[in-house]
């Protein structure tokens, strides 16, 4: 059987993102992915040459729309941690609370993708129904809802008031009911299974050796998240990496729809612990010195490397993201599966192309 | 007659492709709740497609970079006569806050006609709706012209 060539994007119709991958077939069997990279690339990390140190959060924030918070939180945290300033209690609760919203959106519309991705689109619509819920309370709490830009370096921007943390209770006890509602679709259903279990299988082993992280690494049987690092407020909160063990698309899909709800479960525990004072403190001067924060991202761990001579401009920003570790555990999951798993398998690793190429 | 039907019928479904063209995701995801049940945009009957040469619509995101805008030409160059293109976002419109960064040329309009521009970073659904029926006069006149 000769060999064939197939091009997988930039532009296709369940890739939100443009990545291309040239699929070398033999038959109907994929034996060879090589992905090809560079169409989101923008050279944000060499912005902090013309945008001071303040000025830089908007820039990091925009790295990727869907986890920006989280992307500011680890910048703000980097240079917090080199200057000295610790954020008041009050602010790295708030903290917590934005970031696992994220979380919930992220996993939400990346369960719904997913579910579009293997034709279920009446699954998808439940789902984004679902997150809008969410959006809301991104936008009720910051006034937008995608950017919430709350971080500053020394605590958050906004406070959220006592009748709206209620009222965020509130909706996350529908979240949670609407989604124990579909969970018997999501994880037991025949469709479902039939087009999930069993593909793009990744051994704990491999998992390891290749550097996968997050949803991905913790759906091979590895229990590591980047929040037992208890950065913020989770030195106080109580909770433990969610682990499935199988290793295929399947397992990455049940890690992240129990990671959604254990979200809520952080949030909760967030506004019922979440302390009275300041949300920020003043800082004076600038960094100096070589800075790393990491956090956990919707999709792993994420890496801040940065060094400054104590000038209002980095001197080198560098940011290592989850995704770009997950792109050698995906062309190790490609070969041997079928070109109509390609799609499934892709998305099952939450590629997000604009936070890999920046 | 049989001109007057298409001539009708095809303002009254606009098919839209969406194209990333280097922006943050958070104008893609915006886009994508517009075809959900809260906003649905398929009430003015616009349908997303995948490809290119059965579209109608072209809903481009983000700043262009110098390897994607070839790209960007190609899915416009395919789309078929008459076509309306809405640049979504501060990034399309401008670069946003990319503009200074060495690998962005700039708003989508260097490298193709746009018709409508929807500012915001990222904007509203409600924002992106109301760009996509602005497009849909656009594209209108344009196949009234082309008649």
């Amino acid at each position: 059987m000769s060999k064939m060539t197939i091009p997988f994007g930039p532009q296709h119709p369940v890739l939100p993102e443009p990545l291309h991958l040239k699929l070398v077939m033999e038959d109907e069997i994929v034996t060879e992915a090589i992905p090809q990279i560079g169409f989101v690339h923008r050279g944000l990390e060499k912005l902090c040459e013309i945008r001071d140190i303040h000025q830089m959060i908007q820039v990091v924030e925009r790295v990727c729309g869907i986890c920006s918070m989280i992307h500011a939180m680890c910048y703000c945290q980097a240079i917090e941690k080199q200057m000295g300033v610790e954020a008041p209690r009050r602010a790295r609760f708030l903290r917590v609370i934005w970031s696992e919203l994220h979380r919930m959106h992220s996993h939400l519309l990346w369960l719904g993708l997913y579910a579009d991705a293997f034709g279920f689109e009446s699954l998808f619509m439940q789902l984004w129904k679902i997150r809008e819920r969410i959006m809301d309370i991104n936008e009720a709490t910051s006034g937008n809802r995608v950017i919430v830009s709350v971080n500053v370096i020394g605590g958050v921007r906004y406070d959220i008031p006592p009748e709206q943390l209620s009222w965020i209770l509130k909706e996350l006890g529908q979240v949670e009911k609407e989604l124990k509602a579909i969970q018997n679709t999501m994880l037991n259903d025949y469709t479902v299974k039939k087009r999930t279990v069993g593909k793009g299988v990744l051994d704990k082993a491999t998992a390891y050796e290749l550097g996968a992280a997050g949803p991905t690494l913790r759906a091979s049987g590895w229990a590591q998240d980047a929040r037992q690092l208890r950065y913020a407020a989770f030195d106080e909160l109580d909770f433990e990496p969610v682990v499935e063990t199988a290793g295929d698309s399947y397992a990455r899909g049940a890690v992240r729809f129990r990671e959604t709800l254990q979200s809520i479960d952080l949030v909760r525990q967030a506004i019922d612990k979440l302390p009275a004072g300041e949300i920020n403190v003043k800082v004076k001067g600038f960094p100096e010195g070589e800075m790393v924060a990491r956090v956990e991202q919707p999709r792993g761990e994420l890496l801040y490397y940065m060094k400054c001579d104590g000038s209002k401009h980095l001197d080198r920003l560098r940011i290592r993201t989850p995704t770009f570790a997950n792109i050698a555990p995906l062309l190790a999951m490609l070969p041997g599966c079928q070109l109509a798993d390609v799609p499934v398998i892709v998305l099952s690793i939450d590629p997000c192309i604009s936070c890999t190429e920046r | 007659m049989i001109k007057d039907f298409i001539e009708k019928s095809r303002a009254k479904s606009p098919w839209m492709v969406h194209f990333d063209c280097g922006s943050c995701n958070g104008c893609d995801i915006e886009t994508l709740a517009c075809l959900t049940p809260i906003y649905d945009v398929e009430r003015f009957g616009v349908v997303n497609v995948g490809n290119p040469k059965h579209a109608d619509l072209l809903m481009v995101t983000g700043a262009v970079n110098h390897r994607n805008k070839h790209a960007l030409k190609k899915i416009y160059d395919q789309m078929p006569d008459p076509k309306a293109v809405v640049a979504i976002g501060a990034c399309g419109l401008s670069g946003g806050v990319f503009r200074e960064a060495y690998n962005v040329v700039g708003g989508i309009d260097k490298v193709i006609p746009v018709d409508v521009y929807v500012y915001g970073c990222p904007p509203k659904p409600e924002a992106i709706i109301d760009g996509v029926v602005k497009a849909i006069e656009t594209f209108k006149a344009k196949a009234r012209e082309a008649a």
